[in-house]
């Protein structure tokens, strides 16, 4: 980052960064801290100020079964979309690298589930996997409730998965497109000529050169399933039926708005943050080993 | 043309490409189409399972209804104001800020960078209900801050639930665009800086006169990612505005909709007609600026 040309105002260099570094300190290492303070303290329950009782509300929440649910289905929630959204986008990416007729428009569309809003694409969905409308409520005429996410946990799971991963197919198209179109012609070339067929080059040469772009999708889809699906869930199951889609972020929301739990929701939160900056972390360590082949 | 140049005979795997090409366009297309088809039909015709694939005759009274019923124009324009605000704060401040770590030499510019880049750990949904205090009176991080210097001042407090203000600020900081910023800046040569001085250029003036023009394939890349990112913006919405005059068109679906999935089922052309609304301005931007989309998700990797 050294350069030898620079200017050194330093008045002015201060001023420039000065707006963002107050918002930065406003509205996110402020509120951080706060957290933290509330995850170490309760409120008296008639008042006043915040009484610190240590490591007693992560306790709490450790000691709680409904809290292990919402970790489990948040786990549950994550490897699923994850899979599917990977394993669908890179089906499509090798196929449109194949440059065969029609593929640049097949990929124009394949862009756009990212552009829209996950409420949206939850109510899409919640109208497409309706129990009493839509379309998948058909199979119900074989026999009553055979599928209905209204009642039944799994049925409500499979839903949001599958809108989830609609969103992020489109996402992760995008990448392992852009990584499959700078690995070098002349490679692909040079392979065909000594006479491996397109499924031979897709395993033996583009598949392991896509290895890094696989793996920082792995970690960002991980992440965003876990940070992320608050808008789809809100507007599909609301966390049900019997908690089986109280995903951890979305506990945090309601224990914190709904049940008004300030310091219950704030140890959550702790945690969910934690399970992010390492995540965040692994990323990092990716991002510097990155190999470009352009 | 990869394959077809490559004169290779493979008219199995062809066929099979194109079978799963087809395949993924009707996974990407079919919910955007349900949607438009719902929202042409009548209550009876949508509820109907499996619903009708081809277009009804209601097209125009779901849409007068949705818009006047709740006031759909308001808070589209509501969305609209947000997004404009976010992204020309975000990319302002990402060009800003970037300008003076990357083009003055003091010590604290790293640690400024780290500042920055550490938000990218700490999202909206895991710090939701302090910050949402912050928003309820904003003066009183900034007490704090004064108090640290050694100052002690009364601030009365500052309330930003239901202002714009509250809606754009908060999600204005940013990572990634300052990220961006900083590694175009980087490529900047050195002598064009000099050759600026020379011809007797501060900072403002070299800023304004070579670096804008410059970056300004940056900016298209930048601005597309973050106005779709602000218009989709959801749970920090429906938090901050309970004033129904301040609603975005995003969060109103929540209001449209019953409960989830329990109880009455929605009244769905409606549903899906207020669904498409809020689907379509940010699909426009990506449609229209698909080159500079590409290019910003890909360059900010997040």
């Amino acid at each position: 980052m050294d350069r030898r040309a620079t200017f050194d105002n330093l008045w002015l260099a201060g001023a420039l960064v000065a707006p963002q570094i107050l918002l930065v300190i406003v509205f996110f290492y402020w509120p951080t801290m706060q957290a933290l303070y509330w995850a170490f303290s309760t409120q008296p329950p008639f008042g006043g100020t915040n009484q610190w009782v240590g490591w007693q509300n992560f306790q709490q929440i450790f000691a709680d079964a409904v809290y292990w649910n919402s970790v489990r289905v948040s786990i549950i929630f994550a490897a699923l979309s994850t899979a599917l959204s990977i394993g669908m986008a890179l089906l499509l990416a090798l196929m449109i690298d194949r440059q065969l007729a029609g593929h640049k428009a097949y990929r124009f569309v394949y862009f756009w589930p990212y552009a829209i809003a996950a409420p949206a694409v939850g109510l899409a969905f919640r109208f497409i996997f309706a129990p009493d409308a839509g379309f998948v409520s058909a199979i119900n005429q074989l026999a009553p409730n055979l599928w209905n996410p209204a009642l039944k946990g799994w049925d409500a799971m499979i839903l949001i998965v599958i809108a989830n991963s609609w969103k992020m197919m489109a996402y992760n198209f995008i990448f392992f497109l852009a990584a499959l179109q700078s690995i070098p012609r002349g490679l692909i070339e040079a392979a065909a000529m000594d006479g491996s067929g397109v499924l031979r080059r897709a395993r033996d040469i583009q598949i392991p050169l896509l290895a890094p772009t696989l793996f920082f999708l792995l970690v960002i889809n991980i992440t965003e399933s876990f940070v992320d699906s608050f808008g789809i869930i809100d507007i599909t199951t609301g966390g049900g039926p019997a908690r089986a889609t109280d995903l951890m972020v979305f506990k945090i929301y309601s224990d914190g708005f709904k049940g008004l739990d300030y310091s219950m929701a704030a140890a959550q939160s702790i945690v969910l943050m934690l399970l992010v900056i390492g995540l965040t972390f692994v990323q990092f360590r990716y991002v510097e080993k990155r190999v470009h082949y352009a | 043309m990869r394959d077809a140049g490559m004169i290779e005979r493979a008219p199995l795997l062809n066929a099979l490409t194109h079978v799963l090409m087809i395949a993924g366009l009707l996974i990407a297309a079919f919910p955007i189409y349900v949607v438009f088809i719902a929202s042409t039909h009548d209550l009876p015709t949508v509820n109907r399972v499996p619903m009708p694939l081809w277009p009804g005759e209601h097209l125009v009274q779901n849409y007068t209804t949705v818009w006047n019923k709740s006031d759909f124009g308001a808070k589209m324009i509501n969305s609209l104001i947000v997004a404009t605000g976010v992204t020309i704060g975000k990319i302002t401040l990402a060009a800003l800020t970037a300008f003076s770590i990357v083009f003055f030499r003091y010590r604290a510019r790293m640690l400024i960078f780290w500042a920055i880049f550490i938000t990218l750990m700490l999202p909206l949904e895991v710090r939701i209900v302090p910050t949402y205090a912050v928003a309820a009176d904003v003066a009183e991080p900034l007490r704090w801050l004064v108090w640290l210097f050694g100052f002690e001042l009364g601030i009365a407090p500052i309330n930003l639930l239901n202002t714009y203000t509250g809606l754009i600020l908060p999600l204005v900081a940013t990572a990634t665009g300052t990220f961006l910023y900083r590694q175009f800046f980087l490529t900047i040569p050195d002598t064009l800086v000099e050759a600026a001085r020379m011809d007797g250029a501060g900072p403002l003036r070299f800023f304004r006169e070579h670096l804008l023009p410059l970056s300004r394939n940056n900016m298209a890349a930048l601005a597309t990612i973050m106005f779709v990112y602000a218009w989709n913006q959801y749970l920090w919405p429906l938090l901050i505005t309970t004033d129904a005059r301040m609603a975005t068109a995003t969060m109103q679906l929540q209001k449209i909709v019953p409960g989830p999935l329990f109880g009455q089922p929605p009244v769905w052309n409606e549903a899906m007609a207020a669904t498409l609304l809020v689907m379509v301005p940010p699909l426009l931007v990506v449609i229209f600026m698909q080159g500079a989309f590409v290019r910003g998700l890909v360059a900010t990797d997040k």
